[in-house]
């Protein structure tokens, strides 16, 4: 019932989001003049929509502790102004177990050059119990060519937020060595789901891809992960401390 | 008197080739750049006879000029179309029928005619249905090089396009032994609407020549390490990269010189001693060329179909939809190299002049590629002293653009630009792979000129400015007044504009070459029109690269009005490039008079280079009434965007 009123919220600040997005909107202004084209037949194509979905991560870990199978991938389809945005990610560890599964629908609406605003669901789910929170947050291009996400999470358990990062260093063309980072922070911590108070986890990477096509990459790299929560309240279904990861994977794209 | 070009060839692949929905489609791009076998219809070249009465089947053509097999949409069996050879004074009737499953349209590219039949789906008619015909009829009032080509989809980058070629009623200005017709194009595999799709997703996706590890340690040895970490810098504030000359590259392109693949290239026979006009025709999808012939000097008698006085230069920039006639007179027997590259250096096209078929001249290195500058940046306080056509010996052209009455969208602040970071930059070093043009070249590793405050906060004054005077009276009202930011459509705005009419363009002049800048162009006849205009329409060409959306004063096409002109009148066009490339704008049905500096012999174009930072103006008659395309003729920044309707009414 909370969650539906949660989903119900959330897209109720969706569509404001937009209005707001419109109202500051620098180039969409004044509506176009009318003018009949022949047949209604419209001379371009720049409304067109596009699909596309990328999975950044595809990889396997391996550390002294054992190993993991991790993705994370994005796909839209839209416009350019209006978009359906999907989200995921997630953990399977050797026990078959799938953990930090975390999904997100969301609205995404370009609010400046390099940034989208977006709102939607997010819901937890994976072997823990469920949970779904509303999420509202930007997307895009910060400066010097960083790819960077925040976004802030609410429900009744509190609030939530996740920082996203990561940067494209060129050694050429065709080589590239991506330094990448999350961070997940809560307002509340929740036992069962493993999840700490303040600073959370943290997830970071330093991958090295070779994009023998544009849109296939292999990669090598080390990751890390830690789970902040475990080391100070013992959850008993995480493990304790970082764990520094040799990790291969491939990062594609259409 | 129907004389039909060429018997209809059934093509053999029926591949559906371009499909109405833009999605997803994992497209055959690897990226490679020699090619193998030459096209299997092409061009030779040669000019048929006049006719007036044609019948054009538009359909699938087979082709093998990349890596595969492909399918390009032609014209009686022919990829590029036939050339159609016409006669000024003769009422032409073209029929013609469409072949393929999808809608197509034909568009002549610069002629005069009744709006009706200017063939742009929406704004001349509705198109040629699948299976269906339409006859074209026009009376022919004009001479010269043209082309025509599809304005529907991506049927242009795939092979619709051919050349026109229009006798005069009387004699020629320039006499030649033989005449040939160029058509340069630049040919992919790919499906035009994966590459919109994949540059949607990821801009760079054609550009593998972006800066790296490896660039910036040759970059810091060559300039310090101070001021190369400084520079990426200030190139990464403003999240735009100096490599960015080309949205599709080498990468997927093939390009072609009358369908020929460079392997061999097109071959045009002469005999030393013989006078030989090139029909220059820029018929790609994306591509500017540049254009030599080592060992000749290019006589440069004709662009975009209207006689000029004539210029003799080393080489010349080609812009999509351009045309420019040219006369070379070898006096050996040769073999003569058309060399033709890309403007961004990945490939090539290339022809030969030969006394003998099969004969082939040396093909030279390709030239450094351009990086752009400040000034094309829209920052040219910032960029070396350069001042146009400082290089040729020619003073400044007395231009166009009036003395910044800046309805103001000059008066941008730096603040608007979001580029406050800007101030750093007093007294950095130039690196000289940041210049592009051969005069820049020169001032190599001169200190840049700090910017000078007043300029921070005063309307800025195009950098020329002083240098130039009115062409107009002062009272003409400008109709536009756009307050342009930053935003979703506009990721640059030009601080500081200005004239580059007198610049041959990034990346030439090379090698001590002299090469052709709009200045030089000339018309043979004084214009017909000789009343001042009565106002002026300002638009900004704007556009944010890394979402790929193009447009005039920040928005899009389907967010914009129709320019509005009365029937009869004549106003001056002012455009003003916000970003970091080349846009060539075509106005149909109507010329584009260029205020080069040339007074009332000012050139008849219809389609003009505007380069990254300039601002530029050139004067329009408004007398044939009805709904014209005015657009960039780079084929995904118009379809993306750069587009607008002019109304005459």
């Amino acid at each position: 019932m909370k969650n539906r009123a949660i989903f119900l919220w959330t897209m109720l600040s969706a569509s404001t989001c937009m209005d707001h997005a419109l109202a500051a909107g620098v180039t969409v202004s004044s509506k176009p003049k009318a003018i009949s084209y022949i047949n209604g037949i419209v001379p371009v194509m720049d409304q067109g929509t596009y699909l596309h979905a990328v999975l950044e991560q595809f990889e396997a870990r391996y550390s002294g502790a054992g190993g993991e199978f991790r993705y994370d991938g994005q796909a839209w389809y839209g416009s350019d102004y209006n978009r359906l945005w999907v989200k995921s990610e997630g953990t399977i560890g050797v026990d078959g177990r799938f953990r930090d599964g975390d999904h997100e629908i969301l609205y995404d609406r370009p609010i400046s050059r390099y940034f989208d605003l977006q709102s939607g669901v997010r819901l937890d789910i994976d072997h823990g119990p469920t949970r779904a929170w509303g999420a509202v947050g930007i997307q895009g291009l910060a400066l010097y060519f960083f790819d960077a996400e925040a976004t802030f999470y609410f429900s009744d358990r509190g609030v939530a937020g996740r920082l996203h990062g990561s940067y494209d260093i060129l050694i050429t063309n065709r080589l590239i060595l991506q330094p990448q980072a999350e961070l997940n922070f809560y307002s509340a911590a929740d036992e069962a789901r493993g999840v700490g108070r303040g600073l959370s986890d943290v997830d970071a990477g330093l991958r090295l891809r070779y994009e023998w096509h544009r849109k296939v990459a292999p990669y090598i790299g080390v990751t890390y992960s830690n789970s902040l929560y475990a080391t100070g309240q013992g959850a008993a279904s995480r493990d304790s401390g970082g764990h520094v990861n040799f990790t291969f994977g491939v990062r594609s794209w259409f | 008197m129907s004389s039909c070009i060429q018997p209809k060839r059934k093509a053999v692949s029926r591949r559906r080739f371009v499909t109405s929905t833009a999605l997803l489609g994992i497209s055959s791009v690897f990226p490679h750049l020699s090619r193998a076998a030459p096209a299997s219809v092409a061009s030779s070249g040669m000019l048929p006879e006049a006719a007036s009465s044609f019948s054009l089947n538009v359909e699938e053509v087979p082709v093998h000029i990349g890596g595969e097999k492909a399918t390009s949409v032609g014209i009686n069996g022919s990829m590029p179309a036939p050339t159609l050879r016409w006669r000024e004074g003769d009422t032409v009737e073209i029929q013609v029928n469409n072949r393929l499953d999808e809608k197509t349209s034909i568009h002549w590219h610069g002629i005069r005619l009744p709006a009706e039949m200017d063939g742009v789906p929406g704004l001349s008619f509705s198109g040629i249905r699948a299976g269906e015909s339409f006859t074209y009829r026009f009376p022919v009032r004009q001479n010269g090089t043209y082309w025509y080509h599809s304005h529907s989809g991506g049927q242009e980058q795939s092979g619709l396009y051919g050349a026109i070629v229009i006798d005069p009623a009387g004699r020629p200005a320039y006499e030649a032994d033989r005449d040939y017709v160029v058509v340069l194009s630049d040919w992919t595999d790919a499906d035009p609407m994966d590459i919109i799709s994949n540059l949607k997703f990821n801009s760079d996706y054609y550009n593998f020549r972006q800066r790296t590890v490896g660039t910036f340690v040759s970059d810091a040895r060559r300039n310090g390490l101070i001021s190369s970490v400084r520079d990426r810098l200030m190139w990464g504030r403003m999240n735009m990269a100096p490599t960015d000359i080309s949205d599709v590259s080498g990468a997927i392109y093939t390009y072609l010189m009358n369908g020929h693949a460079p392997d061999h290239g097109w071959t045009g026979l002469f005999r030393p001693g013989e006078k030989i006009r090139l029909r220059f025709i820029n018929a790609a999808s994306m591509t500017l060329f540049d254009v030599r012939i080592p060992g000749l000097t290019i006589e440069v008698v004709g662009a975009d179909g209207n006689d000029v006085e004539s210029v003799s230069v080393d080489e010349f920039r080609i812009a999509p939809a351009e045309t420019y006639d040219v006369l070379v007179s070898p006096s050996s027997s040769g073999p003569y190299t058309i060399f033709v590259q890309s403007e961004d250096r990945t490939g090539y096209a290339r022809g030969t002049l030969a006394m003998q078929d099969g004969v082939q001249g040396a093909v030279p290195p390709m030239d450094p590629r351009p990086m752009r500058s400040m000034t094309d940046m829209g920052m040219a306080g910032m960029a070396m002293p350069h001042s146009g056509g400082s290089m040729s010996g020619k003073s400044l052209p007395a231009a166009a653009s009036k003395p910044e009455h800046h309805a103001s969208p000059r008066a941008v602040s730096m603040d608007d630009m979001d580029m406050s970071g800007m101030d750093d930059m007093d007294g950095m070093d130039m690196p000289p792979s940041h210049t592009m043009s051969g005069q820049a070249h020169k001032a190599g590793h001169e200190k840049m000129k700090p910017v000078p405050h007043a300029m921070k906060t005063a309307p800025a004054v195009p950098v020329q400015a002083e240098k130039m005077h009115m062409p107009a009276s002062a009272a003409i009202g400008s109709s536009h007044s756009v307050h342009l930011k930053p935003g979703v459509e506009v990721q640059s705005i030009a601080r500081e504009t200005s004239n580059r009419l007198g610049e041959a363009g990034d990346g030439l002049d090379g090698d001590g070459r002299r090469s052709l800048r709009y200045t030089d162009l000339r018309a043979l006849r004084p214009g017909t029109d000789p009343r001042e205009p009565s106002r002026e329409i300002v638009l900004h060409l704007t556009g944010n690269m890394e979402r790929f959306i193009w447009g005039f004063d920040g928005k899009k096409f389907s967010e914009a009005g129709p320019v509005e002109l009365t029937l009869g009148e004549r106003v001056r066009f002012v455009l003003i490039n916000d970003t970091m490339m080349e846009h060539p704008i075509h106005l149909h049905g109507l010329w584009s008079e260029l205020e080069n500096g040339q007074g009332e012999y000012r050139p008849y174009k219809h389609t003009v280079i505007v380069k990254p930072g300039e601002r530029l103006s050139y004067l329009v008659t408004a007398d044939v009434p009805g709904m014209w395309a005015y657009h960039c003729h780079l084929l995904y920044h118009m379809e993306t965007g750069m587009f607008r309707t002019v109304v005459v009414s």
